[in-house]
């Protein structure tokens, strides 16, 4: 089973099967830093603390510390020419609220999916991009955005230094991902050259404005740049498949096929894997049609 | 730390992990209501700093220095804020509980979010209005009548707790200042789904820092009964104890403890080992039919399981005529299964009690309760306390659906309250409601149907399984229930029907709106379609050909003469209606495009107003000093809108405005004895209890004023605030005074029973369209045609209407409780298992039906369960229609109905 939507910045990712009013009663201590460097020995039962939606919309009864992000003072979004740059603690009404400059074309995709969210707009008053990301869950739009416009998170171990990955790299499967304990996610980076890009947007819901079963985003750079196919929600992590040009009908059901077994199609309340499968081929054509001239 | 609540200073500090829902409230503003805890319903919504945000998931520490405004701090010097004013015209709300939250997003919104409502508000959920008032509340609707004396039957008098629902001020049970020593109750539940208890050992529970005590099957009277709340106990099997040494499904309670703190008794839930014995289980009940089946109740006759041995609660067979030779009269014969699921209520508030010793030496209970009199009588049976030193009260409840007809909040506490001498508080989470309360029972209908050519029903059978769960509750009665009206509302001669109750190892079925009917609706109501098409009839002729007339007998197939009878009829007026709107092609047109079909479907339904067990009530009718009027009554309010239509009932006997009576309703010490308000009673029993105390109490106060004046009481009537005497006009307030000096009570008791009992009808028509590649559903016109006799508040009448429709709208398209295999609810969530939001729930019209009921209270009738049943079939009927497809098993989600739309 998966969770709403997240905006907690976890290292470790739980199911509890336990009850209990959302006072998250195992919790003994806040912690508030001013920078991310003052939590040097991480323990289990430490966790950080972004927009708080997630965490608390659970109990975490192996959870005793919480390590309040908002403390940081990390600026939300800075836009440059070479792309724009979010804080993971940019709550989601930041990034909803960012224009992007008229030439990033693609940049109209942070709005489709932000809406993508089962939540609504109140949550995200307090739910962060960084929040949604590492809750890691197959609706995630957050991931969807990041994937789709070739980001590059930035990741911050407890010891060693900062790195970086691909966001297509980051989620490993449905709520889990490649952070070590005690990581944290500290920012995204979105490329110039990704936004600048033309889009497709496909979504479907079980219920009307509910929980994705499958998001597809196309993007195509110009003059003559090939399709890239993000496929997310409707697979248990985020799968892209990059062409050279337009693929032929037959060719990107092939592409999907070898990139896609039955088995990474998710089986949740949300939808089955036979009909986000059909959804995928169905919504990956109309993005191929409509990206291809 | 400090911060600002609605403009008041305050310095608190927070637990480490308090959210500010919580904190908010220990402060005392209880207008921030619990929903579901995982910000999913937006009940506790406020805003910090301006912002609107989910204080469930806002950690309260971080509201350090902010600014908070709650429901209670949005009307500024006196005046009501905008959004609260539209509210309040348009009554938009029922139970009222999601109001606080509701509008407090619906100020925030800015005049763009305002354009598109079902996203603004998709954060918000309401089970009872099926948001319709909420739409017009932003519309600037007004849905008040003028509260003119005398006039308030047909008049959309407003519901007496408005304001103070508007304004955060109405309480709900637990909205009331903790009281000394108050502990807190939590329970450990079963995750097994059957298994013996060979040993608990409480040693490190009790260890946990302010845990009091724990409590498990050795602490409890070993007496056996039924949760289910009905006036006769004898027709629900005694098959539970308070806790068992047997756990039969996945979240049965197991132990309880109670401690100084909710979160010490959290800890002490989890410190507590319990050594289990698996055994096998078992969750289909046809399987659990089967020989060498695991046998869940092995229990003697005492507790009245009919086969327990084969797990069978309850078996029911009858028939009419002869379906051999109906069939073998019929020209075209059809035969299908059809898969009625469960559905959890989700009434916002949360089933909770509050139990405590007064100083009277008596035991206390404020509850959240259909029936606070029959959970009286269980409590004192429990725990052999004597019926003088109980009392049990409910003030506002935030919606049922038949969820609170069980007692299921009230013993433990009680039981802890008893042991320890101290109050205690238990409220049942979110996730417990799915997991240990109860669901409508899942039922699978065989049905076959015969008919002749020209659409003449020639014979009716079927067989009714239904998933009772690991207790019996209320499988009997709605299995009779199911077996009656679904097949009555058709004339044939020949009908023919068994029905089975059975155990399986899940949790229990309840009573859910209406009460084991629905679910056998959906499969005649689908089939009476398909054997329309095989003689290519269309289905209204269909069901013209056949439903009952007014002088129609109304017999299904259990035998024996019936106090049922047909107190008024509109059944035929609802069908026209809705052939009608049907034809009219009002709604939203087809979205564009060829992968997008279109279809229309009607379904209807007939239930009884009152149910076939013993039902009464009573009210007190009494003239105030002031001269108004005030009357007690055992009913509950539970967002049914009741008590504004016993107010509207004393002021059209009395002639005065509703704003001049009082009331006091669902409280053992203070009301008289009423049975419960389920099975549509409320209409039928209390409030012709209270006209007949009204009427009464103006036979009385006529009749004293005719003495006093010395004038023939002929001459006399009463007149707002006045009785008129011939000529003369003597004030109620000078005749309360007479009365008083002359040592006369001028005040009336009346009973009422439910018996003889009517019927009433109701007629679902539906246009949608579906994308035949996605499967996506869009319901573009929906329409119910209601008979409910006079209309008693048309405004009240409208919300129930589309509260039920919307209801089975989420049955029929979306809600799904599902099951891993060791019988454990995999969504207990209502980000999980979603219900209609906003954004789900169509406009839907509303027809009244022009009659007038002999039986009811001033010629009406209840309707408000039978709202929900014909909605799927409709909606089955309309997506044939659309496709082709004739699907069995409800819900109709895309992922279930795809693949064949595909193939065809």
């Amino acid at each position: 089973m998966s969770k709403n939507v997240g905006t907690v910045v976890m290292t470790r990712l739980r199911r509890v099967l336990d009850k209990g009013p959302m006072n998250l009663n195992t919790i003994t201590e806040i912690k508030q830093p001013r920078s991310a460097d003052e939590i040097r020995h991480w323990r289990d039962g430490y966790a950080w603390l972004a927009g708080g939606t997630w965490l608390f919309s659970e109990p975490q009864i192996h959870t005793d510390t919480l390590i309040d992000l908002g403390t940081l003072g990390w600026q939300a979004i800075a836009a440059g020419k070479d792309g724009i740059e979010l804080a993971a603690t940019c709550r989601i009404a930041e990034l909803y609220a960012l224009q992007p400059s008229p030439e990033w074309i693609a940049g109209s995709l942070i709005g489709e999916c932000c809406r993508a969210f089962l939540s609504s707009f109140k949550i995200w008053n307090e739910a962060t991009i960084g929040g949604n990301i590492v809750m890691s869950l197959p609706a995630g739009p957050m991931i969807s955005l990041t994937v789709a416009l070739e980001g590059t998170y930035t990741l911050l171990p407890r010891d060693g230094l900062p790195r970086e990955v691909r966001a297509a790299d980051f989620v490993t499967g449905n709520h889990t991902n490649i952070l070590q304990s005690g990581e944290l996610l500290r920012s995204i980076h979105l490329p110039a050259a990704a936004l600048a890009k033309s889009f497709a947007f496909r979504r479907s819901e079980l219920t009307h404005l509910g929980r994705s079963s499958v998001l597809l985003i196309g993007t195509r750079g110009k003059p003559d740049g090939g399709l890239m196919l993000t496929i997310t929600a409707g697979t248990v992590k985020p799968v892209q498949l990059a062409f050279d040009g337009t693929p032929s009908s037959e060719q990107l059901r092939n592409a999907i096929d070898s990139a896609i077994p039955d088995s990474l199609y998710l089986d949740d309340v949300h939808g089955s894997p036979a009909h986000r499968r059909h959804l995928t081929y169905h919504y990956a054509e109309q993005i191929r049609r409509e990206l291809g001239a | 730390m400090k911060l600002q609540v609605n403009g008041k200073s305050f310095a608190a500090t927070p637990a480490p992990g308090q959210c500010l829902r919580v904190f908010l409230r220990d402060l005392g503003w209880y207008g921030v209501k619990k929903g579901c805890d995982g910000g999913d319903c937006g009940a506790c919504t406020v805003w910090v700093d301006e912002k609107p945000v989910h204080s469930c998931l806002y950690p309260a520490f971080r509201a350090e220095g902010k600014e908070i405004t709650t429901i209670e701090g949005l009307a500024k010097n006196g005046e009501l804020h905008p959004m609260q004013q539209a509210f309040l015209d348009a009554q938009s709300f029922q139970c009222g509980y999601c109001a606080a939250g509701m509008i407090m997003t619906a100020a925030a919104l800015s005049d763009e979010q305002k354009q598109d409502l079902p996203r603004a508000l998709k954060g918000n959920l309401c089970r009872c209005t099926g948001y319709g008032s909420i739409r017009d509340a932003f519309a600037g609707v007004k849905n008040i009548a003028p509260d003119d004396a005398g006039a308030s039957v047909g008049a959309s008098v407003p519901n007496p707790f408005a304001e103070g629902i508007v304004t955060g001020h109405a309480r709900y049970t637990s909205d009331i200042p903790p009281m000394d020593g108050l502990l807190h109750l939590k329970v450990l539940r079963s995750p097994h789904a059957h298994a013996n208890i060979l040993s608990i050992d409480r040693s490190e529970a009790m260890a946990v820092p302010g845990v009091v005590d724990v409590f498990t099957w050795e602490d409890v009277p070993r007496r056996l009964y039924s949760t289910a709340i009905h006036e006769d106990n004898r027709v629900d099997p005694d098959d539970t104890y308070m806790l068992d040494n047997v756990a039969r499904f996945v979240g049965q309670r197991i132990a309880a403890v109670v401690a100084e703190t909710e979160g010490a008794a959290e800890e002490g839930c989890r410190r507590l080992k319990v050594g289990y014995e698996i055994l096998p289980a078992v969750f289909d009940p046809t399987e659990a039919m089967e020989p060498g089946a695991p046998v869940l109740h092995d229990k003697g006759g005492d507790s009245r399981i009919l086969h327990p041995n084969k797990n069978v609660f309850l078996e029911l067979h009858g028939e009419v005529g002869s379906v051999a030779q109906g069939f073998a009269a019929a020209d075209a014969i059809y035969e299908e299964t059809y898969d009625a699921p469960r559905q959890q209520h989700v009434h916002l508030e949360t089933m909770q009690s509050i139990t405590w010793r007064g100083e009277d030496g008596r035991l206390h209970v404020r509850t959240s309760v259909q029936g606070p009199f029959i959970v009286k009588g269980k409590l004192c049976y429990l725990f052999g306390i004597l019926p003088a030193d109980l009392h049990v009260f409910t003030e506002r409840v935030g919606g049922g659906f038949g969820g609170k007809q069980d007692m299921m909040s009230e013993d433990l506490p009680l039981l802890a309250t008893i042991k320890t001498g101290r109050p205690v508080m238990w409220e049942f989470t979110r996730e417990e409601q799915f997991t240990g309360a109860t669901t409508r029972h899942p039922m699978k209908t065989r049905v076959k149907l015969g008919a002749k050519k020209d659409g003449t029903l020639t014979a009716m059978q079927f067989r009714i399984v239904s998933n009772t769960g690991a207790y019996g509750n209320h499988g009997g009665e709605t299995l009779a229930n199911g077996m009656s009206g679904p097949w009555a509302v058709y004339r044939c001669p020949n009908k023919k029907g068994d029905g089975y109750a059975v155990y399986t190892n899940l949790q229990c079925g309840g009573g859910f709106r209406g009460y084991g009917t629905g679910q056998p609706t959906f499969a005649v109501e689908s089939a009476l379609d398909e054997l329309a098409a095989l003689l290519n009839v269309d289905p209204i002729e269909m069901r013209r050909k056949n439903m009952i007339g007014p002088d129609d007998e109304v017999e299904s197939v259990l035998e024996g003469a019936s106090d049922l009878t047909m107190g008024s009829y509109g059944l035929d007026q609802c069908v026209d209606a809705i052939e009608k709107a049907l034809a009219s092609r009002r709604g939203i047109p087809k979205p564009e495009g060829e992968d997008w079909l279109e279809g229309s479907g009607v379904a209807l339904s007939m239930l009884d107003c009152v149910p076939p067990t013993e039902q009464r009530s009573g009210s007190e009718v009494t003239l105030r000093p002031d001269g108004g009027y005030h009357f007690t009554v055992g009913s509950v309010e539970i967002g049914n809108g009741l008590v504004t239509a016993q107010q509207q009932v004393v002021a059209q006997v009395m002639g005065c405005p509703t704003a001049r009576v009082t009331f006091l309703n669902a409280d053992t010490d203070k009301t008289p004895y009423d049975s419960g308000t389920f099975a549509s009673v409320g209409m039928m029993v209390p409030t012709k209890a209270v006209e007949n105390a009204s009427v009464a109490l103006r036979e009385k106060l006529l009749a004293f004023a005719a003495r006093t004046t010395g004038t023939k009481v002929e001459q006399c009537r009463l007149e707002d605030d006045a009785v008129l005497c011939g000529d003369r006009r003597v004030l109620l307030t000078e005749l309360y005074s007479a009365a008083r000096a002359q040592g006369e009570e001028l005040t009336c008791f009346r009973k009422a029973y439910g018996s003889p009992r009517t019927v009433a009808f109701m007629v679902y028509g539906v246009r949608l369209a579906v994308h035949r590649v996605s499967g996506e559903i869009r319901i573009l016109f929906s329409i119910e045609a209601v008979d409910a006799g006079v209309v008693m508040n048309p405004n009240q009448l409208r919300g129930q209407v589309i509260g039920g429709v919307v209801q089975g709208i989420g049955w029929a398209l979306q809600e799904k409780m599902v099951y891993d295999d060791a019988g454990a609810v995999i969504n207990p969530t209502l980000r999980n298992y979603r219900i209609p939001t906003f954004a789900d729930a169509p406009i839907t019209e509303v027809f009244f039906a022009d009659t007038f009921d002999a039986i009811g209270p001033l010629g009406s009738k209840s309707i408000a369960e039978n709202t929900i049943n014909p909605v799927a079939p409709a909606i089955g009927n309309a997506l044939k229609a659309a496709t082709g497809v004739r699907f069995t098993a409800l819900p109709f989600t895309e992922d279930r109905i795809f693949s064949k739309l595909t193939e065809t």
